[in-house]
């Protein structure tokens, strides 16, 4: 926006204000502040004049402990911030950060953690079990495979049997007499 | 005459599910941090595309033969680092032991680091980003003294972070939140690690491949930043006389040999899960070249962020004076713009010298701003944050930005862990009866308790010892002593033999040149100039101390003598077994030859070991 004499206005009214608000006086008109040296630049000097005190002008620390009150109205007149309105010699109180009531990180954190945490446990377990099948199954296998050697070897070593002269049933063989007796 | 059916015969050796998740994790233990923050670095101050030639030199007659050889030795002898060397030869069984104790040592630190990433990561959920604004001091009339005088980021590093001591005799006290962040990486290591590469070999899928959809989100996205292509012509301009200096030729064979993990035993380990008949041969080129590709790749996003922030922080200072000089002389605002600003100053220079000496310009140079150059922990934690602030949605790219780093870091702790687990496994240190992942959990145990001391206030300085001492010399060491045991010990003929036997294909000439002869000559070239490089600058470093006068200037301190000791304990400790081991056995085979009885060890072949 063009900085015009309505905006010149409205400073003073602000301005004004101001001064009412911090001192809460009543008193201060519009026409208590005057603007001087106006630029291109749009800066200037002003002061507050005090009608009230035979017309002296308000001590600058006053004016500047006003405006500091109010700087967020000013500023929001205008649609500016501290930065695109800047008052010389007054600086501004900076407003904290915002913090939430429970840090952010720890949140983040937290689900990270319990994350891993489910997954250590989750093969932790699954290993466990594939452990006990795997014993389960390596004894049945084993069972098997002496059912499967017995039923091969059906007590004697097939080797040991002399093929020629036929195969001699182990199970008549524990009998002391082989042959019938005559 | 069995009926049972023929059950196969197992040696109950774990392996890999295909070629790919091998291929993926030689990978991904290639391409770790280093690729994105140490390369482009050395790009950049050495003379930018011209460094690529020494590069791809120390890659082809250094890198290249040296992965074949830790590939082909794990894959033929079909154990871990420990037990390969000592059947190859039990005088060289110290090597697998020195490889084991450097894979220790680094994997200690290196999970900090990661530690130090996840916390950055998890404070990238905030908004505003915590390293973007300074905290109040106490009585709200300004920002924090020490962040005030350095910047922001810094203070969220070196303070937030950290909470660094002045000096490394001060150990400060432990940090609890990077403890619970250190819980939480070994814990999400011993997830990925737990059964060994069963598990790793399904985690390294994502943990290797998501990088590179990161890099490239970065790279579309960093080059449609302003100022991004003066960061790329900056780092790719060929400056071809600093290849003169041979400080250059000893960057790019320290980086490429560090670049490609070798000597952790950990190649060796992953290649022992291999099938016997397998072309080790193509495999070794192809992760040689794919880890030399990514690095280029990564450095062409950092680059274009790096040139977007120099570029930034030129506007800011053009800005600055510009305001200093409306405001001293009242022109009206938007007179002067950045492109004609320094014909405005030369104007006012002339008709009123003595306003513009007083205002105190500074002299804003946006080659300077380029200049400055980091690497390391410094460009990730400190330059990339910063300019990750100045994107629009940081939030999303610092998270982007740190899971990528989590990644590449993650990929690279599974080959650490790889090479201390598998040669436990094999020493059967814990009965064969006990599951894997109480071996695993130990490990992670141990080192987590150990890594604690790092996360006091000094210990940003320790990992930078550690990484300086236990993770440089010795590695050369050992590899040189590879070299020399492969191709002299165990000699070239054997294993020519037995490469053909798994690859199927004759050994090239290239390869017989470059293990007898290039690669041994160039690693022990590269040990004496970088050791005598090392000593030549007295052992320091530059602490953090915002009591210094020249603060925010870190200030150059030498390390108290017992720091010294353990900077040369460090790489001692590796070093030291090679000829411990070689004589342990020395003593041994001399009192056993007094005994007549012995049988001597029977000659060991690729072949015989697996028909």
């Amino acid at each position: 926006y063009a900085w015009d004499a309505n905006e010149e206005y409205l400073f003073k009214a602000m301005v004004a204000f101001a001064m009412r608000r911090y001192s809460s006086k009543s008193t201060t008109q519009i026409s208590n502040v005057l603007l001087c040296n106006v630029t291109d630049r749009v800066s200037f000097w002003f002061v507050v004049t005090d009608s009230s005190k035979n017309v002296t002008t308000v001590p600058g620390s006053e004016v500047e402990a006003a405006i500091r009150m109010n700087r967020n109205r000013i500023n929001s007149a205008f649609l500016l911030s501290d930065k695109t309105l800047q008052f010389l010699k007054i600086t501004s109180t900076l407003s904290p950060p915002v913090e939430p009531s429970t840090p952010v990180w720890l949140i983040v954190f937290g689900v990270v953690l319990c994350l891993s945490v489910a997954g250590i446990v989750f093969l932790i377990v699954s290993g466990i079990q594939k452990h006990k099948k795997r014993n389960k199954e390596s004894t049945e296998r084993e069972n098997l495979e002496e059912k499967v050697e017995v039923t091969l070897e059906n007590g004697i070593p097939c080797e040991a049997l002399d093929l020629k002269a036929g195969r001699i049933n182990g199970v008549f063989a524990a009998d002391d007499e082989r042959f019938t007796s005559l | 005459l069995s009926a049972t059916p023929e059950i196969p015969k197992e040696d109950g050796r774990p392996k890999w599910d295909n070629k790919f998740q091998y291929i993926l994790s030689c990978i991904g233990f290639a391409v770790g941090l280093g690729n994105v923050w140490r390369f482009p670095y050395l790009c950049q101050i050495h003379g930018g595309g011209a460094f690529l030639i020494p590069y791809f030199i120390a890659l082809l007659f250094e890198g290249i033969p040296l992965l074949h050889l830790e590939l082909a030795l794990g894959q033929c002898l079909r154990k871990g680092s420990v037990g390969a060397w000592n059947t190859i030869s039990p005088y060289l069984g110290g090597i697998g032991v020195g490889s084991w104790v450097v894979s220790v040592l680094v994997s200690l630190y290196y999970n900090t680091v990661l530690t130090w990433v996840m916390w950055y990561f998890i404070n990238s959920f905030q908004e505003p980003l915590p390293w973007s604004v300074c905290p109040l001091n106490e009585n709200r009339t300004g920002f924090n003294e020490e962040c005030y005088e350095s910047t922001a980021v810094n203070y969220f590093w070196y303070r937030k972070t950290l909470n660094i001591t002045p000096d490394i005799a001060e150990s400060g006290t432990l940090q609890w939140w990077l403890i619970l962040c250190l819980a939480t990486c070994w814990a999400i290591v011993y997830l990925c690690t737990i059964r060994g590469i069963e598990t790793t070999g399904k985690a390294i899928y994502v943990t290797a491949i998501f990088p590179y959809l990161v890099l490239t989100i970065f790279l579309i996205q960093g080059l449609t930043l302003p100022g991004a292509t003066d960061g790329l012509i900056y780092l790719f301009t060929p400056n071809l006389n600093t290849l003169k200096n041979p400080r250059v030729w000893l960057d790019a064979a320290t980086q490429i040999f560090f670049s490609l993990s070798l000597a952790f035993g950990g190649l060796i380990a992953f290649a022992s899960y291999n099938p016997a008949k397998n072309d080790c041969e193509k495999d070794a080129v192809t992760v040689a070249v794919v880890n030399s590709m990514t690095s280029l790749y990564a450095s062409i996003p950092v680059f274009s962020v790096l040139g977007f922030k120099a570029t930034t922080a030129y506007w800011d200072c053009l800005d600055r004076n510009i305001i200093s000089i409306i405001n001293e002389f009242d022109l009206p605002e938007e007179s002067i713009m950045r492109q004609n600003y320094t014909s405005w100053v030369s104007f006012l220079n002339s008709s009123y010298p003595e306003k513009i000496a007083g205002l105190k310009l500074k002299s804003c140079n946006l080659q300077e701003f380029l200049d400055q150059s980091v690497s390391g922990t410094g460009l990730a934690f400190i330059v990339f944050t910063q300019a990750i602030i100045l994107m629009p949605g940081s939030q999303a790219w610092a998270i982007l930005f740190f899971i990528m780093l989590f990644s590449l870091g993650l990929s690279s702790m599974f080959g650490n862990i790889e090479g201390v687990f598998t040669p436990l496994l094999e020493l059967q240190i814990i009965p064969k009866s006990a599951p894997k992942e109480l071996l695993s959990g130990i490990i992670c145990l141990i080192s987590f308790l150990i890594a604690l001391c790092f996360t006091l206030g000094s210990g940003s300085y320790w990992i930078d010892i550690f990484d300086r001492y236990a993770a440089s010399v010795p590695l050369l060491v050992i590899a040189f002593f590879e070299v020399i045991g492969v191709a002299y010990i165990y000699k070239i003929k054997r294993f020519s033999k037995d490469v053909e036997w798994m690859t199927g294909r004759k050994l090239n000439l290239y390869w017989h040149i470059t293990w007898r002869f290039i690669s041994p000559l160039l690693l022990l070239t590269v040990f004496m100039a970088f050791v005598t490089l090392q000593m030549l600058k007295p052992p320091g470093y530059a602490a953090w101390n915002p009591k210094y006068e020249g603060f925010p200037m870190k200030e150059e301190k030498v390390y108290p003598p017992w720091v010294q000791a353990i900077c040369v304990l460090l790489p001692a400790l590796p070093c030291v077994c090679v000829p411990l081991v070689a004589l342990f056995h020395l003593v041994k085979q001399k009192r056993r030859s007094k005994d007549p009885s012995v049988v001597p060890p029977e000659v060991f072949s690729c072949q015989g070991a697996n028909s």
